[in-house]
């Protein structure tokens, strides 16, 4: 992928994701977080990683985003009015944020592959190949986790089922 | 000058600083829990960054990453499905999403 198109999706992504947490209306910051996945689906994608793409469009964007949106309407939630920030909260916030964000330039900074780019696959490989490699470890390497994640989804929807019920006993 | 492994690195750090800062300054119990999709999200990009970086013996992405990567995904659709139940409930119980008003254990 050509660094133009790398940098534009990645300051799209990020920049949406600023969006997410300064916006005062839940619904504007959950559509910046659609955004936001859309453009790291894109950079999924300049790594060869079709699968993980497609999926991240469906399920984050998709799925996981109209949960979101649903539960803001049902609870129609509003701008958030005003209120006085507490600066100790403020400023201790803002400080762990910037140090993280430095302890972080700081560690990559020394990380011992830093300039090195990424090797050529071998041959080509298309869309078709990628999920065709994806599903021959998930179903041959990967078998019992996958069998595994199947009893945990089913676990969480009868979790869901049970604290939707309008009786909590 | 194409790009390094550490530039998605660095764009995986800043998006998860995002989500950490949205986590710590935020007080809407929905955009935390929007805040956490961004984190996790930022660690699977690092994962398929990596996972591209080490070719395996075949010449290959490295699919193992890709893997834990699914299966981050799904837990975290099953994560986000648990826990705007328990905000449903906790909005029925207090009539608020604001987590300075929720600052009991029991009532």
């Amino acid at each position: 992928m050509s660094p133009i198109l790398f940098w534009l999706f990645s300051i799209l992504m990020l920049g949406f994701g600023v969006l997410v947490v300064l916006h005062r209306n839940p619904v504007a910051s959950a559509l910046s977080l659609v955004v936001s996945f859309l453009g790291l689906a894109v950079l999924f994608v300049s790594l060869d990683a079709y699968f993980i793409g497609v999926i991240q469009v469906l399920v984050y964007a998709g799925a996981v985003m109209v949960l979101f949106l649903f539960i803001i309407m049902l609870l129609d939630l509003k701008a958030e009015e005003r209120r006085s920030w507490n600066p100790i909260a403020l400023v201790g916030g803002v400080f762990v944020t910037l140090g993280f964000a430095a302890l972080l330039i700081k560690v990559l900074h020394r990380f011992p592959d830093a300039d090195k780019p990424f090797p050529p696959i071998a041959g080509s490989l298309s869309q078709m190949d990628d999920v065709h490699h994806v599903g021959l470890t998930l179903f041959t390497n990967y078998n019992l986790p996958f069998q595994v994640i199947g009893v945990l989804v089913l676990v969480a929807t009868i979790g869901i089922v049970v604290l939707s019920k309008k009786e909590l006993k | 000058m194409g790009v390094t492994l550490n530039d998605y690195l660095l764009v995986s750090g800043l998006l998860f600083t995002i989500g950490f800062g949205g986590v710590l300054l935020r007080r809407n119990i929905i955009i935390i829990f929007m805040c956490l999709e961004l984190m996790l999200n930022a660690a699977n990009l690092s994962l398929v960054a990596f996972s591209r970086f080490n070719l395996g013996t075949d010449g290959l992405p490295n699919y193992n990453g890709q893997i834990l990567v699914f299966f981050i995904i799904t837990v975290a659709a099953a994560e986000v499905a648990v826990g705007l139940a328990i905000i449903v409930a906790l909005y029925r119980a207090r009539q608020t999403t604001h987590v300075e008003d929720i600052n009991s254990l029991k009532f």
